[in-house]
């Protein structure tokens, strides 16, 4: 008979047991040795932990009051992992990328660093976690008190809660010495983690056996196993589909988001080809702590007496049928169980109670900055080991006030719930790129006030932490808001309507807000990185190049990594920087890194702010890089308007050089001119003086040649008067002297008297004049004559130029938006492209193609004219000969 | 032709990883499936609980067996998934 002083034995030896191997684990690793240490098997048995004292008692008790509803607690965790390549690969790849070192710090580091969220998780996390650490404590001293009842007299260690208080003082111990002996998480808990691995399998060995007994001991084989589940009170299941499917999400949201999971899952990794293998080998894990609880249940309903606690039938069904030594194992098995998870629970807290509350804290009194004050190493060090201490405190103190009646699943299922309230902000922050701060902390504090509203306070049963009216009707009467019955759903079992909800409302706040607020540069920057793990791993770029001081931040680093890892960073940054010693340069590259080193010490936000302090003045923040960027846009602006102005000035350029060829084309035509001129006046003046000349001789002329040669003597006469009045009426027009004369007309009027007075030049009568009378009916108020005088000069040009066989002109009426204009269009070749520049310029001659009398003034005249008019004449290219328009005056003189 | 034939067959494996890939997401749908399928079963929700028990237990390891199968075949091929796929297109043609 396993007396208790032999079970106490038992229990010291298997702790000492423990120290052993988290010792010699340590000792391997920091002799560099960690083959084994970091192995899948190991990775896999850490992740154990997620069977607590609740799995391995109980299950076997949830399955004796509910059936195979326990087996929910393993189907969600299930699902994850063979679902690892969704969701578990990218957070374990963030974890590394990141340096994550707790569940808090992911949720901190996604959403901008921001320590708010962190402390809120942190919060979250205590709350939720607490009363699990308590359900440990029970389940160990209800397990010593089976073997206590047994043997009253030698109950030598007082009453249960000394039990629990020696326990948890135990577990304080190897956390603080094993759980805190490094800071740097990249190294990992070594000792920790192998250590669990053992419990891991002690704890299975343990249930495997005890199954194996209850079937080929007590019952006799599997069939005669089946034979009794159909005999007992269990053989009819009824499932609940709302519990079913809740209690799946529940677990299956656990088992990354409860603290301690997350350390060995994300935290602890050490390679994240070991998430493959777990992928397939903790489902088997799970699947075989599961294999036997519906048998031991039953044989516990059928060996043990009515009304024997279910949740210990995996110790009592042995004691009863007699094998002490299975008693001992399956009580080591429990008691594994319950330190594992306490001890990792315990880290996962202490790490976010110094990084998010104590840390944050400490920089803020200290303002200094951490150079100058003490020793950062010892003073984190020193609050993870009072947290740790707190955590256990705490955990004592919920089940010394509880009083350790409550039903196990029911501790493990609120806490559960708790911790799932990460889920939308976890999920959302790592899949969508527009989840902000703000969304994610509603979504939280809204969860959270729900759970603790419908769960957590009820937990306590009523009249405790809420009192049995506002339980039954709601606080002040108001019955839709009772805690059980939220708005009135009333169908649903208590855990699943609170999960429902608290999940419900968490989402809805979660993404509502994150759609409405705005994130800040910081958080978007860590949202992309987060989103898009696998295209860039690569940490947010944080820091300008600037004053931080080597030698400075070396400090740091030392009293938080410790010396010789500090210096060895250093060194190595410095060799590939290619400099000799200990001082890299403060590139932003090597603050970059140095953060992320000291993030996994201190975690994301209190690394940031640390390194910020001495960064400082050049520090950081993506405001500044945002205010950069903005600058380089309005250089970039400011080039581009650099850009617009050099194309103006080619563009005034081409103008100039324009202006210029025209001139140079002028000056050419003008030369042309004067010689043209001097040719025009000289050829009349030679005849005048020939034939004066004749008849100055007054040799025997006859009366016909007589009047012949004083008629050309006219004729040329009248040339001469012709170009000098064309001279004449030019320089008056441009000189602006001239009078205009208003007066009343009609358009065809003008029109008219203009085609007839060329009439003459068509000496073969071969031009077509096409008119179209209706339209040119317009009345006009304006210097008719000089008016007349441009219809005349562009008709007889049409005339004089138009070189087609059957020469045409169109004169049409046409009515545009800046007045009425009239085109003359003939069908000759018209003007080339290079001449319609200058053919308004005085002089302006383009050949001497036609025997034409004018001597290009003819349109420079017109031109002067309808400028003092108020019109415009413009050549209009393009339609199929030359073609003028003609800008008749604006309407107003009409109207005066 | 030998410059033929190579990237026709990494494009092939390349195929089959993609749809690995894609089972290793449907998996736990499968699972979903698998596990909530008892609750359609048996007049008003009640059914035998060692039948059920039977059933769960070989779904779940056959699940294991899948995951196991899956594992081995994403592992040993690299765990980075999508940005391994543009480096194999890129060495195939």
């Amino acid at each position: 008979m396993i007396t208790f002083n032999m079970l106490v034995v038992v229990c010291l030896t298997y702790v000492v047991l423990l120290f052993v191997v988290a010792f010699v684990a340590e000792r391997r690793a920091a002799a560099g040795r960690v083959d084994w240490l970091r192995s899948p098997a190991v990775y896999t048995l850490s992740l154990s932990v997620y069977c607590t004292a609740w799995t391995f008692y109980g299950a076997v008790g949830y399955a004796a009051r509910s059936g195979l509803e326990f087996v929910t607690i393993y189907l969600g965790p299930t699902l994850v992992l063979i679902g690892w390549w969704v969701v578990l690969r990218k957070l374990v790849r963030i974890g590394k990328t990141q340096r994550i070192t707790s569940i808090a710090d992911l949720i901190s580091s996604r959403y901008g660093k921001s320590n708010a969220l962190g402390v809120i998780v942190t919060l979250m996390a205590v709350v939720g976690t607490t009363p699990y650490i308590a359900l440990q404590l029970q389940s160990v001293t209800l397990s010593f008190a089976v073997f206590a009842e047994r043997s009253p007299a030698q109950w030598a260690m007082g009453d249960l809660n000394a039990t629990a208080l020696w326990v948890a003082a135990g577990l304080a111990l190897f956390t603080v010495l094993f759980g805190t002996r490094n800071l740097d998480a990249n190294e990992r808990h070594h000792g920790v983690v192998t250590a669990i691995a053992m419990e891991a399998v002690v704890k299975l060995i343990a249930l495997l056996a005890v199954g194996l007994f209850v079937i080929w001991g007590v019952a006799g084989g599997l069939d005669e196993m089946l034979a009794r589940i159909e005999a007992s009170p269990l053989a009819e299941t009824h499932f609940s589909s709302g519990r079913w499917v809740g209690l799946t999400f529940l677990s299956a949201a656990a088992i990354f988001t409860l603290p301690r999971m997350f350390q060995v899952l994300v935290v602890e990794n050490a390679d994240e080809r070991h998430l493959a293998t777990a992928s397939w080998a903790f489902p088997l894990y799970l699947f075989l702590m599961s294999l036997f609880v519906v048998p031991i249940a039953v044989t516990g309903l059928r060996v043990m007496p009515e009304g024997a606690n279910p949740d210990l039938f995996v110790l009592t069904v042995p004691l009863a049928e007699g094998q002490e030594g299975l008693a001992a194992l399956a009580f080591l098995g429990g008691f594994s169980s319950a330190t594992s998870m306490v001890i990792v629970a315990a880290i996962a807290l202490s790490t976010m109670v110094s990084n998010h509350i104590v840390m944050p804290l400490w920089l803020h009194w200290k303002h200094a900055g951490a150079t100058v004050s003490g020793d950062v190493r010892k003073i984190v060090l020193r609050a993870r080991r009072i947290s740790i201490a707190g955590i256990l405190v705490l955990g004592y103190l919920y089940f010394r006030l509880t009083g350790g009646s409550e039903v196990l699943a029911a501790i493990g299922l609120v806490s559960f719930a708790g911790v799932a309230q990460v889920l939308p902000a976890l999920l959302g922050g790592i899949f969508w790129r527009g989840a902000t701060r703000n969304g994610a902390a509603a979504g939280l504090i809204l969860g959270f006030a729900t759970w603790a509203y419908t769960l957590f306070l009820p937990s306590f049963g009523p009249g405790v932490a809420m009192s049995a009216e506002v339980m039954a009707n709601g606080p002040l009467g108001i019955d839709w808001l009772r805690p059980q019955a939220l708005f009135g759903v009333t169908g649903l079992d208590p855990v699943v309507h609170a999960v429902f909800w608290s999940i419900t409302l968490n989402t809805f706040a979660f993404f509502g807000v994150s759609l409405w607020s705005f994130p800040t540069p910081m958080e978007r920057l860590q949202g992309a990185q987060f989103v898009n793990v696998f295209e860039h791993s690569s940490a947010a770029r944080g820091w300008s190049h600037g004053a931080a001081e080597a030698e400075d931040l070396l400090m740091m680093a030392q009293r938080i990594l410790g010396a010789r890892e500090a210096q060895a960073l250093f060194q190595r940054a410095a060799a590939r920087q290619g400099k000799g010693g200990y001082l890299p340069e403060p590139t932003p590259e090597f603050i970059e890194r140095l953060e992320r080193e000291l993030a996994g010490s201190v975690g994301a936000a209190t690394a940031h702010a640390m390194v910020g302090q001495i960064v400082g003045g050049s520090s950081v923040s993506v405001e500044d890089l945002m205010a950069v960027a903005d600058e380089a846009a309005q250089i970039m602006e400011y080039s581009s308007q650099l850009e617009a102005k050099s194309e103006e000035l080619a563009r005034t350029a081409r103008q100039l050089q324009e202006a210029n060829e025209k001139l140079t084309e002028i000056s050419v035509q003008k030369d042309a001119f004067l010689s043209q001129i001097s040719h025009e006046l000289r050829t009349p003046m030679t005849s005048i003086r020939a034939f004066s000349e004749i008849l100055m001789d007054g040799a025997a002329l006859s009366e016909e040649q007589l009047r012949r040669y004083s008629s050309i003597i006219y004729e040329e006469a009248i040339r001469l008067t012709r170009l000098l009045d064309d001279l004449l009426d030019l320089s008056v027009l441009e000189r602006g002297q001239v009078t205009l004369n208003l007066q009343r007309g009609n358009l065809r009027e003008l029109l008219d008297r203009a085609v007839a007075a060329t009439g003459s030049l068509d000496t073969h009568g071969r031009m077509v004049i096409e008119r179209d009378p209706s339209s040119e009916d317009m009345p006009l108020r304006t210097d008719t004559d000089r008016l007349s005088q441009v219809f005349i000069n562009l008709i007889a040009n049409a005339h004089k130029y138009c070189d087609a066989e059957a020469p045409h002109l169109t004169i049409a009426v046409r009515h545009l938006a800046e007045g009425a204009a009239v085109d003359f269009i003939d069908n000759g070749t018209g003007i080339p492209k290079k001449s319609q520049d200058i053919i308004f310029e005085k002089f302006s001659r383009l050949s001497d193609q036609s025997s034409a009398g004018g001597a290009g003034l003819g349109l420079a005249i017109c031109r002067e004219i309808m400028d003092k008019l108020g019109g415009s004449i413009a050549y209009l290219p393009g339609q199929g000969g030359a073609a003028f328009r003609v800008i008749l005056p604006a309407p107003q003189a009409e109207a005066a | 032709m030998p410059r033929r034939g190579e990237p026709l067959f990494l494009e092939r494996q390349n195929y089959r990883r993609r749809r690995m890939m894609d089972l290793a997401r449907l998996l736990p749908v499968l699972g979903l499936f698998a596990f909530m399928l008892p609750l359609l079963g048996g007049p008003e929700g009640m059914s035998r609980t060692a039948a059920n028990l039977v059933y769960f237990f070989l779904a779940w390891f056959g699940l294991i067996v899948m995951a196991w199968v899956l594992a081995r075949r994403l592992s040993h091929e690299g765990l980075d998934g999508e940005e391994d796929d543009t480096r194999e297109d890129g060495g195939g043609g």
